[in-house]
């Protein structure tokens, strides 16, 4: 069978490029993509330890929270996304700064 | 090299290597697509790790219903979006993406540094789990025993989740919603 540290290396490389996504993005639906990576991530460790959680499965069972989750935080950020492309025409981070001092 | 360690190579393959498509590409579609591959591969690898009932939640939740929100809200943010992505130069590694290449992979090597120096095998819980037989096994059905547990074990974080979920909605298409005085 597999090991359970070769599905937490898979998990760290992902987490890693999710974190150099979130930071070199210049655009908020890229910088959303690498929020879900991060998520999957933590989902796909959450799995490879409920591995050992046969009678209560709550490994599994919060990785389906997790997933249900991330479809909340989905949905409110594209509405905000498109909220902030209606009223600055654009939807780089860097160039919404109008609550700026 | 057993059957399902290849798939599990195979399936962390082109994982990995769809996320880092995603990290270094311009084109916001393309890189949205390659987020579905990369989804899609992440569902074999919770099948490998012997959770089915998460690797369909995994493809109807994701697959059929945020990849296909982003791609909506994607094509409605316009076409100007898409050109002035494309006009961004295309050096493969610029000077300011240093910093963040330093971060991940730094951070990447800790959490790797940690890992090996970790003996899983010798957790005490997971001795104990392994000591009495509280390992899923391969021919092992869970969606039975989880959809039990939802309603018995965890049904306040069930109920929790759910109260949460409807906000969000509602949240969202009370944002979204077009009208001038609010």
């Amino acid at each position: 069978m597999i090991s359970l540290s070769d599905f937490l290396i898979v998990s760290a490389g992902l987490f890693c490029i999710g974190l150099f996504v979130i930071l070199t993005k210049r655009n908020a639906i890229q910088i959303l993509i690498g929020i879900e990576l991060m998520l999957n991530a933590a989902i796909l460790n959450l799995i490879a330890f409920g591995k050992y959680d046969r009678f209560i499965n709550s490994g599994q069972t919060f990785a389906l929270f997790a997933i249900v989750l991330a479809a909340a935080t989905t949905a409110v950020a594209l509405a905000i996304i498109l909220n902030v492309y209606k009223k600055y025409k654009t939807i780089d981070p860097d160039k919404t700064d109008q609550l700026k001092d | 090299m057993t059957m399902v360690q290849a798939m599990f190579y195979l399936m962390g393959f082109i994982t990995l290597a769809s996320g880092l498509f995603i990290a270094i590409s311009k084109n916001l579609v393309r890189s949205v697509f390659m987020f579905f591959v990369t989804l899609m591969a992440l569902a074999g690898l919770y099948v490998l790790a012997l959770a089915d009932f998460i690797a369909i939640t995994q493809i109807v939740v994701y697959v059929g219903g945020i990849l296909v929100l982003i791609i909506f809200a994607f094509m409605l943010s316009g076409r100007e979006t898409l050109a002035n992505l494309q006009q961004q130069q295309s050096k493969f590694i610029r000077i300011k993406k240093l910093p963040a290449i330093l971060l991940a992979v730094l951070f990447f090597i800790v959490m790797i540094s940690v890992l090996f120096k970790t003996n899983f095998d010798g957790l005490p819980w997971i001795q104990q789990a392994i000591a009495q037989k509280n390992t899923i096994g391969t021919n092992d059905a869970m969606i039975g025993n989880i959809g039990v547990g939802l309603m018995t074990h965890y049904l306040l974080p069930f109920e929790a989740i759910s109260i949460l979920l409807m906000m969000a909605l509602v949240g969202a298409a009370h944002i979204s919603r077009k009208e001038k005085g609010i």
